[in-house]
């Protein structure tokens, strides 16, 4: 096969694991300030993430990594074009980020509600943004034949893009309201799980309609055809088998349900972008793709045995993570953060 | 304004901000596993509250950096879009490296230090934090093999139907002179960052007699030791990558020295009040030969001067001009040595005092090391503006222009926004960060609970 096409699966990859994680993490924070009844209950919630969301981000970093390494002028072209929307997106995360750390190293009420916020608006930036950023991707965005985004920043805000952010925000919210069920206990648990509930209307709704406008906005359905059809089918069945576990108090089962969407979602986008990274609007013709926009042979293979021999140890020691931090955080729970 | 100056400005800014937190990372991480070393080999529960007690500040610290550092992976294809075409077969991979080698590993095993103080073995916690402090100091190392290539590009083949500089052989961009300069000298401050960091705060609690006091007393020791190895070494490297310089970017140290005219042998200068417009020294104080001996250790050998080096370059490379900002060079240059040799007074002091058993008195001594605590970051923001700006009018050392790699599609409002949004953020997270440091530097909760 192809090392282009090895890195446009691998750079899959790793938006596809940075979603699954990092929308939990996103849903997390946006949940917080309202599921947190009393200061007690919204360290419980930080902490359910708390030694996970920094490793989660590292997933957006070494995708933005690999993009630049294996695909210089995807790279630079998205991030030069999308460039308000990444610098709200920063903004975002850098509070978030900080907000973790910081929140809890004071005890003054004011202070902890300061940052309790801009943990929440932290994640919700971002979790919105993204959604918009997937979704003009996949709509296309206009690019003219020097390579270089000519929109402005209020071109990406389209009906369809805001649509795709909302029903990404919603999901990642759900994903988030599961995650805290399975690792908190007694009345935070029955909240989450009960909220998830509540939230499994909204994501399903704009869920369908983000699909129902793609497939009016994009060229998606040529591209897919019968046998790719399956994965967006499958993220489809996984967002309302989600009800059905939850109404069975099948949390777990439930989380795998809202994660499998989130993974076909992200999935179906580079399946119809492929062999595109970026599509014009303008012509057909200036799209980036997989080859116009690759690094040399040489750099490609340098790359691939370097993360042929890295990302399964990291794969390895980040699962190990998660099964130390395995069990629930109780109200006996020393916490951290 | 225009963009360029703009993104300039920002890039400075961020880059500059995001080293106030690193150093300290890169030095304290590897001070906490040696601690925390201590503390498994000997069951001396002193160490485990000094590894409370740091690793707090520590955390704190550490999150600045890490909130900051997507700004500065993000901004080359924001700011930079020309310079990512050209450069990305080379420069993304490092710092792809950089991600999945060293920030994995990192903020993987900093989560599972800060939650597994209970829930760990000691053995393997003390693993964690080895490996924390192993995934700094190599993200340091990866993203000085690509800040390395923008000064003394090397293993590069320059594709003309692309118009882009390829990677040709990816052994020499790591064992690039420039980066075994660098790496160690950038780690050696690091060490240096948290050795001053730590004494100053020490020194702080044993004037006030703060219980336990043992913590202190056993922090200053190991501190003083740290850090004296650590300004030697930064000295000591610091002196070969002046003499590389010479070689490989001579107006980096003509600028530097505010060397107008060649000269065999050449004074250093001390202190000077010159002219960049009229290109001339008014007054200075100069060590006959000094320079000679600086770049070549000797007493000959001809540096050459900013007036030959311009006409050379203009030869090369077309009309322009290639002289970087001689002011501010001159003076991070003066500031960075001269906080340095300080340091290196303070901490050969310190361990003095130490050998003696005899810190404890000389309070004189640790009143000025709490302002001693300014020192390192006065040096390790000179050292890289001396560094960045000494390149300009580059970006990549005469292959690439400052002026030619900035995003043709980003208006100067845009930057102008962002310029100003991100300033803004990063005071007020430094006056929170700051807030917190001096917080729980004060009151040594994490010691009591």
């Amino acid at each position: 096969m192809e090392l282009q096409v090895v890195w446009f699966v691998l750079i899959a990859v790793l938006f596809v694991g940075f979603f699954f994680l990092e929308g939990f993490d996103y849903g997390v924070g946006i949940l917080m300030p309202f599921l947190g009844k009393n200061d007690r209950e919204r360290r419980t919630i930080i902490n359910t993430i708390g030694p996970f969301w920094d490793a989660n981000e590292v997933w957006l970093i070494t995708a933005g990594g690999a993009m630049f390494a294996a695909f210089p002028n995807w790279y630079a072209t998205l991030f030069s074009g999308f460039y308000l929307a990444l610098f709200i997106m920063l903004i975002a995360l850098i509070a978030r980020a900080v907000a973790f750390e910081f929140r809890s190293k004071d005890d003054h009420p004011r202070w902890r509600q300061v940052w309790d916020w801009l943990l929440f608006g932290g994640s919700l930036v971002p979790a919105l943004l993204w959604g918009v950023a997937m979704g003009n991707l996949i709509r296309g965005v206009p690019i003219d034949s020097d390579m270089h985004y000519v929109g402005s920043f209020f071109s990406l805000l389209n009906g369809y893009a805001l649509l795709t952010g909302l029903a990404a925000l919603s999901v990642f919210t759900l994903h988030g309201a599961v995650f805290l069920s399975l690792r908190t206990s007694d009345e935070l648990e029955r909240r989450a799980h009960r909220v998830a509930k509540y939230v499994w209307i909204p994501a399903v709704v704009l869920a369908i309609a983000a699909a129902v406008a793609t497939f009016f906005q994009t060229d998606m359905v040529e591209r897919l055809g019968v046998f790719a059809a399956i994965v967006p089918l499958c993220g489809g069945a996984a967002l309302l088998l989600t009800r059905y576990f939850l109404n069975r108090h099948r949390n777990g089962r439930a989380f795998v349900m809202t994660g499998l969407s989130i993974i076909c979602s992200v999935a179906t986008i580079f399946v119809a972008l492929y062999p595109r990274v970026m599509i014009s609007t303008l012509n057909p013709e200036w799209s980036l793709t997989i080859h116009n926009a690759s690094s040399s042979e040489y750099t490609l293979r340098v790359m691939s045995i370097v993360a042929l021999v890295f990302v399964p140890v990291v794969l390895a020691y980040q699962a190990w993570s998660y099964y130390i931090f395995r069990q629930r955080i109780t109200s006996e729970s020393h916490l951290e953060y | 304004m225009d963009t360029l100056i703009l993104s300039r400005w920002q890039f400075a800014i961020t880059t500059i901000y995001h080293f106030f937190f690193v150093p300290l990372t890169l030095g304290l991480s590897v001070l906490l596993a040696i601690m925390e070393t201590a503390y498994v080999r000997t069951g001396n529960k002193i160490y485990k509250q000094m590894c409370k007690f740091w690793g707090k500040l520590f955390v704190i610290n550490f999150a600045v950096g890490v909130a900051t550092g997507i700004v500065l992976e993000f901004q080359f294809g924001m700011n930079w879009s020309e310079y990512s075409r050209f450069v990305g077969d080379i420069f993304g991979a490092p710092l792809a490296i950089e991600a999945l080698l060293a920030f994995f590993l990192e903020s993987t095993f900093l989560g599972i230090w800060i939650f597994g103080w209970e829930r760990l073995s000691k053995h393997v916690h003390l693993a964690a934090i080895w490996l924390v402090a192993i995934g700094s100091n190599l993200s340091a190392l990866w993203i000085l093999i690509a800040n390395s290539f923008m000064h003394e590009p090397v293993g590069y083949y320059l594709n003309p139907a692309l118009g882009r500089a390829e990677m040709t052989d990816f052994w020499a961009l790591i064992t690039n002179p420039h980066v075994w300069l660098q790496f160690p000298h950038v780690v050696t401050s690091g060490m240096t960052t948290a050795a001053v960091f730590v004494l100053g705060i020490s020194a702080y609690h044993l004037l006030r007699r703060t219980e336990p006091g043992k913590v202190f007393q056993k922090s200053f020791r190991l501190a003083a030791v740290y850090g004296l190895v650590g300004i030697i070494l930064v000295i000591f490297i610091g002196h070969k990558q002046a003499q590389h310089i010479v070689q490989q970017q001579p107006m980096k140290m003509a600028a530097a020295e505010a060397l107008w005219e060649s000269a065999d042998p050449a004074d250093l200068s001390v202190i000077a009040i010159f002219s960049q417009e009229r290109q001339e020294t008014i007054w200075s104080i100069e060590i006959p030969r000094g320079l000679s001996i600086m770049a070549f250790d000797s007493l000959d050998g001809q540096v050459r001067g900013i007036k030959d080096l311009q006409e050379e370059f203009v030869a090369n490379h077309g009309p322009g001009d290639y002289i970087p900002p001689v002011f501010l060079l001159y003076w991070s240059f003066r500031l960075m040595v001269g906080s340095g040799f300080l340091m290196f007074f303070a901490l050969a002091y310190a361990v003095y005092l130490v050998a003696r058993d005899r810190f404890a008195e000389k309070r004189w001594f640790l009143w000025l090391l709490s302002w001693v605590l300014f020192l390192p970051y006065v040096a390790n923001t000179c050292g890289w503006l001396l560094t960045e700006l000494g390149r300009q009018p580059w970006i990549v050392y005469e292959l690439m222009l400052t002026a030619d790699a900035v995003s043709p599609n980003v208006s100067a409002g845009t930057v102008l926004l962002s310029l100003i949004g991100f300033s803004l953020i990063y005071a007020v997270l430094m006056v929170a960060n700051i807030y917190l440091l001096v917080k729980h530097a004060r009151q040594p909760k994490a010691i009591t609970s």
